[in-house]
């Protein structure tokens, strides 16, 4: 029975699957419930259950703080060294937890790829929503070392909004550039987990950027700053733990170069957006 | 919304092709190395120009043998694939029921589980929890709501699953093969939400392959080759031409073989050179429609000269149960026949048996005590009934059913 090319009057178009879809609302229930039932999964059967969330992070950063201020004092003359560390360690985990499971998560959900229609983009954004509200429960764990550590309660604080949301950006960028790649590429995972590797080290969170100031070439400091983790670290440390910290702006020497970084986070989230949503279509078949 | 008077669901000359890459490359490294060998693919015809339209509450079967490109058309209305040509209308809200309970999670709850599938499917978080108690209540799961979906019984997570999607009030369901799970009182269940599904107006898009539930539900049906329609209309007349197509291209493929001499007995004095089935009117052929007169004949020539020999056949289900036995064993004599004799034997009865496919074993023995087989053949010609009642049963005897008024005192 052929059908005439009427197109308006025969309602709605299927076209496939796209990376939003066209309810954004509709993308945004299931991004949440993919994020939510992540979290509730991921401590299922312990006793404490939740609290483990909370306490993990705890646990950890207690034994590294001890080690680090207690121990080994590497951070010497660096005020609040060992809270400083573990602002970095959280910013860190977040990066890293968000973009790293972001590679399989379309692999991983296979069955829902292809057994139902639904916005693409969700898989990987669920992923870097898991991520956010474990940030948000060790940034609350970070406070409470912060305050043990005889830092105060500042107004700049608030500075952690916009600086989260801009690594939100990245990890989303990367996550959609990764989760689409890896369909028909199964090695990045390696390679990313190399990447990650290369992001701890080269960034300033072990160690202070006033350290690597005093005891490299001055273009080191300002070159690693380029990394729009590191600056957005450094940032945070300067509002959070202690104005005593650079600011982003004067360690990579004026604020007009920290266009640089976000240049960079502005790109990298253009090109994933533009891979998964090429891919998006087909992603049912090719997996 | 829907709006009256419009197709439920058009489509217009859909064409899916699938490519198959001849070696996968998954990886970087391979690619690099090999950067050409990726290129070579087959292309593979799913769908090929598939055109129909659907009127608004109509129960539309898709039918077609593995393979035939009804999952991928349903895929294509779906939106889970994109089709390669052509345009693909829906009226009003759909969902898709591929597979029960999208995104369940064993670890979870069965009330978590209902909300996260209730997402999928396309409620708001705010109507789930709304539908939720309505969810429960079809199921009967009130008493195991809160524990973990991997400590149900794969009864008890069907009609969970089951129930989700009854609760999504969509206008349009497209569904495979879900029908045929959980135990007899479930699929009653099912069965009766379909026919409360059908008798409120809601546009049903069934896939399946078995002709029962497309004879007992849908409106009209649709029946696919090869990523073709070959059929479209009355569910009666598209399972006849199914069970046609799928039995057909069954013994094509049976007929391709070497013939074998495996099966075969008897010292050769005669021999059965072919057999056939006949229809009504005396043709060869291979399908009989059930309830109509038919016959198998076979064509035996004479080596050497052989006195009052016998004739038989027996006639074995798809299973290799047999059905049906007939021979001149208690029959006046068949006279002599001498070397180079030829003979037909025909034998005629009423074709009472359920539609599938049955095989003849023609043999040729010589009578009197014990069995010496001159010529045997199993299994040499096969037929396929075609019923248009669904039945279990072997046979689809004509029958009449009485049921005596109720007295009333």
């Amino acid at each position: 029975m052929p059908v005439s090319g009427a197109d308006a009057t025969l309602g709605r178009q299927i076209k496939g699957p796209s990376a939003v879809g066209s309810d954004p609302r509709r993308f945004w229930h299931l991004t949440r419930a993919l994020a939510v039932t992540e979290f509730k999964l991921r401590f299922f059967g312990s006793v404490l259950g939740y609290a483990w969330q909370v306490m993990r992070p705890l646990l950890l950063f207690g034994v590294l703080y001890v080690l680090f201020t207690q121990v080994i004092k590497i951070g010497g003359d660096v005020p609040l060294y060992g809270v400083a560390l573990l602002l970095g360690l959280v910013l860190y985990t977040f990066f890293s937890e968000a973009t790293g499971s972001a590679v399989t998560s379309i692999v991983d959900r296979e069955n829902l790829v292809r057994k139902i229609e639904f916005p693409r983009l969700a898989v990987p954004m669920s992923v870097v929503l898991t991520a956010l509200f474990n940030l948000a429960l060790n940034l609350g764990v970070v406070v409470v070392f912060l305050l043990a550590s005889g830092g105060s309660v500042r107004w700049s604080w608030l500075q952690l909004v916009p600086l989260v949301a801009i690594l939100v950006v990245l990890a989303a960028g990367l996550a959609m550039l990764l989760s689409a790649t890896y369909v028909r590429a199964r090695d990045m995972r390696p390679i990313w987990d190399v990447v990650l590797q290369v992001l701890f080290y080269g960034s300033p969170i072990f160690y202070a950027i006033e350290t690597v100031q005093q005891s490299a070439p001055d273009w080191v400091a300002k070159a690693l700053m380029l990394n729009p983790f590191a600056a957005v670290l450094q940032q945070a440390r300067h509002a959070v733990v202690s104005p005593e910290y650079e600011t982003a702006a004067s360690a990579i020497g004026g604020a007009p170069r920290l266009l640089i970084p976000l240049a960079i986070v502005a790109g990298i989230f253009a090109f994933g957006y533009a891979v998964f949503r090429k891919a998006a279509p087909r992603l049912a078949e090719d997996l | 919304m829907p709006s009256p008077g419009l197709p439920a669901v058009a489509v217009d000359g859909v064409s899916k092709t699938f490519r198959l890459p001849h070696e996968r490359v998954h990886t970087l490294k391979e690619r690099a190395l090999h950067p050409f060998r990726g290129k070579s693919h087959e292309q593979f015809p799913a769908l090929a120009d598939v055109s129909f339209a659907v009127d608004g509450g109509e129960f539309f079967g898709i039918v077609g043998r593995n393979g035939s490109g009804k999952s991928t058309l349903l895929k294509c209305l779906a939106g889970i694939y994109a089709a390669d040509r052509g345009r693909i209308y829906v009226n009003g809200r759909m969902s898709t029921f591929i597979e029960l309970g999208v995104g369940f999670n064993d670890d979870l709850p069965a009330r978590d589980n209902v909300m996260i599938n209730a997402t999928m499917l396309g409620l708001s978080p705010r109507e789930a929890r709304r539908r939720y108690d309505a969810v429960i209540d079809f199921a009967e799961l009130h008493e195991f709501e809160d524990l973990k979906l991997k400590n149900y019984s794969s009864g008890m997570e069907v009609r969970l699953a089951f129930s989700v999607m009854m609760q999504v009030d969509a206008e349009v369901l497209l569904i495979d093969e879900v029908l045929a799970v959980g135990d007899a009182a479930f699929q009653q269940k099912c069965f009766d939400e379909f026919a409360r599904i059908r008798r409120q107006g809601r546009t049903v898009l069934l896939v399946t392959h078995d002709m029962g539930n497309v004879q007992r539900f849908c409106h009209r049906a649709m029946l696919l080759e090869r990523g073709r329609v070959v059929e479209l209309g009355e569910p009666d007349h598209v399972a006849a031409r199914y069970l046609e197509v799928n039995f057909l291209r069954e013994s094509a493929a049976r007929d391709g073989d070497e013939p074998s001499e495996s099966g075969r007995y008897g010292d050769r004095r005669a021999e059965i050179v072919e057999a056939w089935f006949e229809d009504e009117a005396g043709e060869r052929a291979a399908t009989l429609p059930s309830g109509r007169r038919c016959a198998f004949a076979f064509a035996v020539r004479f080596h050497e000269p052989v006195e009052d020999p016998l004739f038989g056949v027996v006639l074995a289900d798809d299973r290799g149960n047999p059905v049906f036995e007939a021979s001149n064993a208690r029959l006046p004599g068949a006279g002599a026949f001498a070397a180079g004799d030829a003979a037909t034997v025909r034998i005629a009865f009423d074709n009472v048996l359920s539609s599938g496919r049955y095989e003849a074993t023609p043999a040729i023995a010589r009578g009197g005590s014990g069995v010496a087989w001159i010529d045997r053949r199993e299994r040499l010609a096969s037929v396929v009934v075609t019923g248009t009642r669904p039945t279990d049963a072997v046979l689809d005897l004509p029958f009449e059913l009485e049921i005596g008024a109720r007295e009333r005192r």
